[in-house]
């Protein structure tokens, strides 16, 4: 049998490495050990994560906590050992025994353990990298499970039976095991570094954000403005991807996403000096500290300034990912793929993680500045002091720190997914118009009047304090109402899905 | 119905007003403590490692913007040498040096040259080739600035001091000073910035 002779260059079988198949592995692994659950109880399992999640939240503040407390009270704290452990087993096991606790023997090691500021700091990398890959493939699959509803079909069902729980799994296994194409005329190692180019700001910008009082990795003065660089900076990952793809339709989706981000950045960052003057500091902890006192302390309902200025915000925010109706760089109508258009496989894939952390980090960026951070709506004042466990539980969901700012910041995520699917896209000169002309004055007055606000009503004045509770209101209100659309949307979903495509398939 | 929803607007009302009054919004601000990490034996040696590595990685990519001849490229070395020497700032506790150079250099310079490229480039493989007296007069002026900094850095004194105190000028400070003490000057920057822009506005005008 003789070979075909092809115009390509001839390539053996597709060999993966060890990295690639580990995490097939891993994902596969999972899979079989939590389809069987899902499939039986998956709405306690819900519910049931997000209370442990809670819990091992709540017992590592404790953990660290606790630490500060033992560390403050003993007196050698000058000692210096060589794994940056001040204090010996046998302190912590004096101190748990002083304190009656219930098992002194056991948490001294663990307590010993967690003082060291490494060990602290690869616990907290290594929950950073879990939520960095468990963001993009749950949203992935939220993003199409909504655009199926909106256009009145189902998304993905089949890949592990409950609502399809398990498609981003099944995708991503299949883009690792994709081959990893170049084209012949790209620029090879351009090519090949700007998936990592766009991927690694990304995640580099949950490195300053807070998700709880003290919840941050690095507590650092100019933590906004090191988020910001680090979106700043995702853009050139895809611009060299863009164009190192020789390919027409990349150059023009490169192009529009250069001209789109460096334009977005200029109202976005003048809107994000109006929380920053109410609170007078770039440090994130602290400006989500000042709104602590219940919801109508959050930034967004200081004066209408700020109001404007959040909805602003989001706007911009929107661009600056380039989400639906502003994701020119991508359109897929026009440029097939725009900037990704010849990426496959695991690259195309980081592409994606890149998109999606984008996503979430201007949310969290909105809730930090303009809504509470990660404090509930309720004062933190009003918490529950007995003591006895079920108070203290209670205390836990109603005030828990990452509970709340997640919370948030998955609602604004869907927010952003519910828009792409229901707003047509703009075109590129509707685009910059709606920037230069529109965006950047109202920005520019909402900085000029919340200057004027906070000079002629500072807080606590009786104007202040009215202006406050109807922008509270109105906020609460329109929350309200967007949970009531879901709510009646939810309630008719067979109505509006049709029975046609419901039927055959179980829990839809 | 409709009293089920009036009443829940008059609690919302209500419970907010109250709240508001009885809750005003707090004024004194999270104390953050920048307490300096206790000095470990292996802390010194880590960022001096830290420090070579990421100079290193400066340099070789200082010598590539030199020695590549593909624009786009060159421009990749150049963000890498600007992200460089951001980390140092960063080794050196300057964060908001550190931050703003990867705002406007990196993330705003950098891209505007890459897009300056992408509309005027012919083909993308767009080369830059010197010509011979080009080389030799950059030559030469590399030559003089290198031998200057030279003489500069082995005549120069450096005050060094063996436990350098670190004191992290804060970002309040820094604002603080550009708005009473060097007003002036950072007022002149911004008409100049005024100038170019209008500049810049005239040129892109349809006639």
């Amino acid at each position: 049998m003789t070979q075909m002779s092809v115009p390509w260059r001839e390539r053996g079988p597709a060999r993966h490495n060890v990295f690639a198949r580990l995490i097939v592995a891993i994902a596969t692994g999972i899979y079989r050990i939590a389809a069987p659950i899902v499939r039986t109880i998956p709405g306690l399992l819900l519910i049931a994560a997000i209370v442990v999640s809670c819990l091992l939240a709540w017992a590592f503040f404790g953990l660290f906590h606790t630490v500060g407390d033992i560390t403050a009270s003993s007196s050698n704290t000058s000692a210096v050992s060589v794994l940056g452990m001040p204090l010996t087993v046998a302190e912590i096991y004096d101190y748990a025994q002083s304190m009656h606790w219930a098992l002194p023997r056991l948490s001294a090691y663990v307590l010993w353990a967690a003082q060291s500021e490494l060990l602290r700091d690869i616990i907290a990398l290594i929950g950073i990298l879990i939520l960095f890959n468990v963001i993009p493939v749950y949203a992935i699959w939220w993003e199409r499970k909504v655009a199926g509803r909106i256009q009145s079909r189902l998304g993905p069902m089949r890949a592990g039976r409950w609502h399809g729980w398990a498609q981003s799994f099944a995708d991503g296994v299949k883009l690792i095991i994709k081959e990893d194409l170049v084209p012949g005329g790209a620029d090879r190692p351009l090519f090949r570094i700007a998936a990592y180019l766009a991927f690694a700001p990304s995640f580099l910008a949950f490195l300053a954000l807070p998700i709880g009082t003290y919840w941050v990795f690095r507590n650092i003065d100019v933590a906004l403005l090191f988020v910001l660089a680090m979106l700043g900076i995702e853009v050139v990952g895809v611009i060299v991807g863009g164009w190192s793809s020789n390919n027409k339709w990349s150059v023009y989706g490169a192009m529009r996403e250069a001209c789109q981000m460096v334009s977005y950045e200029i109202p976005m960052t003048t809107v994000l000096l109006v929380p920053i003057m109410a609170a007078g500091t770039l440090n994130l902890s602290v400006i989500g500290d000042l709104q602590r006192g219940g919801w109508h302390t959050w930034y967004a309902f200081h004066s209408p300034f700020t109001f404007v200025a959040f909805v602003t915000y989001f706007i911009c925010s929107l661009a600056s990912c380039k989400r639906a109706p502003f994701d020119l760089p991508e359109a897929e109508s026009e440029l097939v793929a725009g900037f990704h258009t010849e990426y496959s496989g695991f690259r195309w894939a980081m592409f994606f993680f890149a998109e999606y952390c984008a996503m979430f980090v201007v949310s969290a960026l909105a809730v930090t500045l303009f809504l509470g951070a990660w404090h509930s709506p309720i004062p933190g004042t009003w918490r529950f002091g007995g003591g006895t466990l079920w108070e203290e539980a209670l205390n836990g969901l109603l005030f828990s720190g990452p509970f709340w700012f997640l919370l948030k910041c998955v609602f604004f995520l869907y927010v952003q997914i519910w828009l792409r699917w229901t707003l047509p896209r703009i075109r590129i000169d509707q685009v910059l118009y709606a920037c230069v002309q529109v965006l950047f004055p109202i920005a520019l007055i909402t900085l000029v009047g919340h200057a004027l606000w906070m000079l002629l009503f500072p807080a606590g004045s009786l104007v202040f304090t009215i202006v406050n509770v109807i922008l509270s209101i109105i906020g609460a209100g329109f929350l309200l109402v967007a949970i009531g659309i879901g709510l009646y949307g939810f309630i008719h979903r067979r109505r509006l899905v049709g029975y046609l495509v419901v039927d055959p398939l179980r829990g839809a | 119905m409709r009293t089920a929803v009036i009443l829940g607007i008059c609690v919302i009302v209500l419970a907010t007003a109250a709240m508001a009054f009885a809750q005003p919004v707090p004024a004194e601000q999270l104390q953050v403590t920048e307490q300096a990490a206790p000095q470990q034996p292996w802390s010194q040696a880590l960022e001096a490692i830290f420090f070579y590595v990421i100079s290193a990685a400066v340099l070789l990519s200082a010598l590539g913007i030199c020695i590549s001849r593909n624009i786009v490229r060159m421009a990749v070395y150049l963000f890498f040498t600007l992200g460089g020497v951001a980390a140092l700032y960063f080794l050196l506790l300057a964060n908001f040096i550190a931050v703003i150079q990867l705002i406007v250099y990196a993330g705003g310079t950098l891209i505007l040259l890459i897009f300056g490229v992408m509309l005027t480039s012919k083909s993308p493989w767009a080369r830059f080739d010197v010509k011979k007296k080009e080389m030799i007069a950059a030559g030469i002026v590399c030559a003089v600035f290198a031998a200057v900094l030279l003489a500069v850095i082995t005549t120069a004194t450096w005050p060094v001091q063996s436990q350098p105190e670190v004191h992290a000028v804060s970002v309040a400070n820094f604002g603080m000073e550009l708005l009473t003490t060097y007003l002036v000057p950072f007022e002149a920057v911004s008409v100049l910035l005024l100038a170019v822009m209008i500049g810049a506005a005239y040129l892109a005008r349809q006639e």
